[in-house]
């Protein structure tokens, strides 16, 4: 089921009022809009239904699990890496202004658990696995293979959307500690550039300085980033228009709207963790 | 084979559909009886496609009545709407091969969920039995993006008639392939009616398919039945239309 409003030229051209072609363009957006919202309103809900009733694909789930977590080490490896390599040589020269170098590594570790490393890895997974959300299943739809499911008396819903959505909720947040942990590694090779701290002393500074307090909201608000990154990739591949071109269409602005999206929650989050703590 | 005391297992009435403001069927009345083969004809966009894709819920209409095994299509949802989906197979015009899996997965995917009972054998037996019908069963573990147009339009034959369903609806099986192979699917066609009992549907433009494969030919123009009968019937018609098609 899909919402349609009839278009807003009908509509006028209805009640043989003269409005101008401005304010037509003008209502057609906002009808596009209040559309759009319905229909992500309606996808989500079924999504929700269709996630908690019985005949659950565990084996795409876990194919799902695989082809997000897996496939997205290499990259979070990297940014991980530097992230925390980074951190610590621009943070270096401001501490020790203050004679305050031996808070290097608790700084570091402080903000890539806290902030960093949550939202950068979410914007990496936005780029990319909301796009190849948003093109695989673009390009299923464009090729009738989604039809294809459904009259194998298959739930194109609970095959394609429930498992990659529930695949990215699990594994956003692994990665996002795999690249709090690599962040840290990095930070303390960034330190050995100048000055020579071992390993266990350098982790034991970082550590003293973080308790759960800071671990546990970074990993709540994971999750809610893996569930927008993994609903807007879905929902913009699996409302794909009819042609070709939309395939693409459908991938860019998955992407866009995923990461805008990623950034919002991170402000929501950081408001509630901010009057809680 | 036209014959009305025996039973329509798919019965349109009325049936009429449009997008937008394009109408594209729009008053469509069509039975599918027992066991015949039933080509329709049409020009390009005449709603072909639309039609059988209303037949298995894949489209809802605006208005009229589809009964299928005397249920109401447009009436049943969940679990009421697989059950019927089960009996009816659909070659897509495009194939619509699953891109991430290979020839063989492809096949199982139907027969995994239609067909629950069977044991991993059998469906092996099966899927190889389909392959070779359509000839291709050094296919098995191919992608289909190795494939070339035509052997994924039969692999998708394949994959349509490797559950053996009660009613067949074949969206244009023949288009793009040489005429050997069209003639093998035309036969292949026949068979399956005669060996399941099938009941089928053929959306076809290559009239050797219509004449090796008829039992009953309807044209379909502007939203309407424009023409129905036997081959001979549309062969004799002087109607420039139907003329261009023969
Ligand atoms: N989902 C849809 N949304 C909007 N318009 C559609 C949709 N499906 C089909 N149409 C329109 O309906 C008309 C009939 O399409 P259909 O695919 O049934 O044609 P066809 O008879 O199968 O033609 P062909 O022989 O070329 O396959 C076309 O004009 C098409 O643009
Ligand atoms: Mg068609």
């Amino acid at each position: 089921m899909k919402i349609v409003i009839p278009a807003t030229k009908d509509i006028v051209r209805g009640n043989s009022l003269i409005v101008s072609e401005k304010a037509i363009a003008q209502t057609h957006i906002i009808n596009h809009f209040l559309t759009d919202i319905a229909n992500v309103c309606l996808f989500f809900v079924r999504f929700i239904k269709q996630s908690f009733t019985p005949n659950h694909e565990f084996k795409e789930f876990f194919k799902q699990c695989f082809q997000i977590g897996y496939k997205s080490l290499p990259l979070i490896s990297v940014t991980g890496t530097i992230m925390g390599l980074v951190l610590t040589i621009q943070s270096r020269p401001v501490l020790a202004n203050f004679g305050a170098e031996s808070l290097l590594p608790g700084m570091v570790a402080v903000s890539l658990i806290r902030e960093m490393g949550p939202v950068i890895t979410g914007l990496i997974c936005a780029g990319k696995i909301a796009s190849s959300m948003g093109a695989e299943l673009g390009s299923m739809k464009v090729t009738e293979q989604i039809e294809a499911m459904e009259v194998s008396s298959t739930n194109p819903m609970k095959f394609l959307v429930v498992t990659r959505v529930w695949a990215a909720v699990l594994m956003i947040p692994l990665l996002v500690l795999y690249a709090d942990g690599l962040g840290i590694l990095g930070s303390w090779a960034g330190a050995n550039l100048k000055g020579d701290v071992t390993f266990s002393l350098f982790f034991a500074q970082a550590f003293s300085h973080i308790d759960f307090y800071d671990l546990i909201p970074a990993v709540i608000k994971s999750f809610f980033f893996g569930a927008v990154i993994g609903l807007v990739g879905c929902y913009k591949g699996y409302n794909a228009g009819r042609g070709t071109e939309s395939v693409g269409i459908a991938a860019n602005s998955a992407v866009v709207i995923a990461s805008l999206l990623v950034l919002i929650v991170d402000v929501i989050a950081v408001q509630i963790t901010d009057m809680i703590g | 084979m036209k014959n009305n005391s025996q039973e329509a297992i798919i019965d349109i009435k009325n049936l009429q559909i449009s997008f937008g403001n394009q109408d594209v069927l729009k008053n469509v009345s069509l039975q599918l009886f027992n066991g015949e083969n039933l080509v329709v004809l049409g020009k390009s966009g005449s709603g072909k496609s639309v039609l059988i894709k209303c037949i298995v819920g894949l489209l809802e209409s605006d208005s009229g009545t589809i009964d299928v095994f005397g249920e109401n299509v447009n009436t049943l949802n969940g679990s009421k709407l697989n059950n019927l989906r089960k009996k009816i197979g659909f070659l897509f015009q495009s194939g619509a091969l699953y891109d991430s899996m290979t020839v063989k997965e492809n096949l199982e995917f139907p027969l995994h969920r239609i067909r629950k009972n069977l044991s991993q054998q059998e469906i092996d037996s099966k899927i190889l039995e389909a392959l070779e019908n359509v000839g291709l069963a050094d296919a098995l573990n191919k992608m289909p993006s190795q494939l070339s147009g035509g052997m994924r339009k039969r692999i998708s034959l394949a994959r349509t008639i490797v559950v053996d369903p009660l009613i067949m609806l074949y969206d244009e099986p023949t288009t793009g392939l040489d005429p050997v192979t069209s003639d093998e699917i035309s036969t292949l066609i026949n068979e399956v009616q005669k060996k399941y009992k099938t009941s089928s549907i053929i959306i076809t433009h290559d009239i050797e398919c219509a004449r090796a494969t008829a039992n009953r030919i309807v044209m379909l123009q502007d939203g309407e039945i424009y023409m129905e009968g036997d081959l001979a019937a549309f062969e004799n018609s002087k109607d420039p239309l139907i003329k261009a098609f023969f």
